[in-house]
């Protein structure tokens, strides 16, 4: 059992070489958000389901005659429910919050940020650059959870402001559900791999859509031996992650700029290539694309596995419904028409063999001095718990 | 703007992100006091997290007999016990803010216990 309470305290948060430098009540702040964000996800949002089943249900029963039949359904009649809507403003408040919070710590010493990101990036042949990447309209177009100018916006030269907003706020807004490093993610692949693959040497590791580092950073630091390749369109994510890994002593990455639609990387050349919550953050027409460069860079004898939250097939429509929120209220557009997808089908149509497809569960790996035993801090919130699914195909 | 600031970056800090922003309320008006309300909310708890934190380091200081500055406040971290105290006070300071929330969850949640008390006047009336 864990000293600290949970969630723990802002101040546990690991620090890097291009963290920023924290007053008392930029700490504080922070401190309440994690605090709200527990709050609601223990006491709120478990009411939204007693309201669909106690009025909203029985409302849209008695007015067609019939249960919703999809999320969209349950959707519009939540819409209309004092409880919903006071959660969710309560929630799209919070999420602003945040991104306010943390733009604040960024902003003010931008200068300086950019800086230290320069000093670890200057000639390093890590970070690979190519300013004829285009930014698909799919990232162009959409500031992700809320998050004034999205990946990609440079307010000055050397810019890592995107990232590094990013990667203060995850604590607040999971509250410390992916680690001191929000590297939970990261390290539940490190130990999954492991154990299905106990044998398994890979050498090359190509990894699609880095963001700000923290997954394939862990996932690299657990096999010092492997090279590892990743790719971003986004510049200041590239900078920042390669900036963090070098201050972090980890030195077995190449950070490269590259739409994951086209690669330019030879066929078969990498064991496993894979992505970490990202393709929620892509298109219908692009998740095809990224999943036939997949097939095409993957070795022969070589695994691709793709971690996100379930597919909404199977699930009831409140469920489906419950863990949209994200998508149309906190700015993950494609994550309600992507979790529509057949999964198995997509790799089926990149080239895979159906017979050698897989899915796993995968969870996130805490420290347990700080974050107790998983199960004391776990509460369901549709989509943002450190827990994902896993899906995979030999090739 | 002083002179060594680049740019003006406070209006940066509350920028709109692109995409239509939701409303929830049937009147925008309740959202929009809503979101200040809970701007207002957290810079309360960082103030009452300020005044534990000086107020710890006045104890400290005394043990010592030494005065503290605003950079030890900038780096004070608490210990496990102290953070649980703290969390324990954000716990209750959320659950006055959110009293009203509460109430509704418990309303829907037990019905029989959210009879009409007009109601209950006139069968003690009648009883």
């Amino acid at each position: 059992m864990s000293q600290w309470p949970s969630p723990p305290p802002y101040n546990l948060v690991g620090k890097h070489g291009v963290s920023p430098s924290f007053k008392h009540d930029d700490i504080a702040r922070f401190n309440f958000l994690a605090q709200l964000n527990t709050h609601l996800a223990a006491t709120v949002v478990p009411a939204n389901a007693r309201a669909y089943e106690l009025r909203v249900k029985p409302q849209f029963e008695s007015e067609h005659g019939r249960e919703p039949q999809d999320r969209h359904e349950v959707r519009r009649a939540m819409l209309r429910d004092p409880l919903f809507q006071t959660w969710s403003a309560l929630r799209r408040s919070s999420m602003e919050l945040r991104q306010q919070n943390g733009r604040e710590v960024i902003l003010r010493q931008l200068v300086a940020l950019n800086e230290k990101a320069a000093v670890l990036n200057r000639d390093a042949p890590q970070l690979k650059l190519d300013p004829s990447v285009e930014v698909p309209a799919y990232i162009r177009k959409v500031d992700f959870h809320c998050m004034p100018g999205g990946y990609t916006t440079e307010l000055m030269a050397d810019d890592i402001s995107p990232a590094a907003n990013y990667d203060i706020g995850i604590f607040a807004t999971t509250a410390g559900g992916l680690g001191c490093f929000n590297d939970g993610g990261g390290l539940a692949i490190a130990e999954w791999l492991k154990s299905r693959y106990p044998d398994f040497k890979p050498e090359r590791i190509l990894d699609l859509g880095c963001g700000p580092g923290h997954s394939i950073t862990a996932l690299a630091k657990a096999l010092p031996d492997t090279e590892i390749v990743t790719i971003d369109v986004a510049v200041p994510m590239l900078r920042f992650a390669h900036a963090r890994a070098k201050s972090m002593g980890v030195n077995n990455i190449t950070f490269m700029q590259a739409n994951a639609e086209h690669i330019p990387l030879p066929d078969a050349s990498f064991d496993i290539v894979m992505t970490t919550i990202f393709l929620h953050e892509t298109s219908n027409i692009a998740i095809r694309k990224i999943m036939a460069e997949t097939y095409r860079l993957l070795k022969l004898g070589g695994v691709s596995f793709h971690l996100e939250q379930p597919q909404y097939a199977g699930l009831p429509p409140f469920e489906q419904f419950m863990r949209d929120w994200d998508a149309l209220y906190n700015n993950e557009p494609f994550w309600t028409r992507m979790h529509e997808l057949d999964m198995n089908d997509l790799m089926v149509d990149a080239g895979f063999d159906r017979a050698k497809i897989f899915q796993d569960k995968a969870y996130g790996v805490l420290d347990e001095k700080i974050f107790g035993k998983p199960k004391e801090t776990g509460v369901e919130d549709f989509g943002r718990k450190a827990a994902w699914h896993l899906f995979g195909v030999t090739k | 703007m002083t002179a060594s600031t680049a740019f003006d970056w406070i209006p940066l800090t509350g920028a709109k992100p692109q995409g239509k922003r939701p409303y929830f309320f049937d009147d925008p008006a309740v959202e929009r006091v809503l979101a200040i309300t809970m701007a207002l909310a957290q810079e309360l708890a960082v103030t009452r997290e300020r005044l534990d934190t000086v107020e710890r380091l006045i104890e400290r200081a005394g043990e010592h007999g030494g005065k503290f500055s605003r950079a030890d406040i900038d780096a004070y971290a608490p210990s496990p016990s102290e953070a649980c105290e703290r969390a324990e006070w954000q716990r209750m300071y959320l659950a006055r803010v959110l009293r009203i929330v509460q109430q509704e969850i418990e309303a829907l949640n037990k019905p029989e216990a959210n009879v009409d008390i007009a109601a209950t006047a006139d069968e003690l009336g009648k009883n």
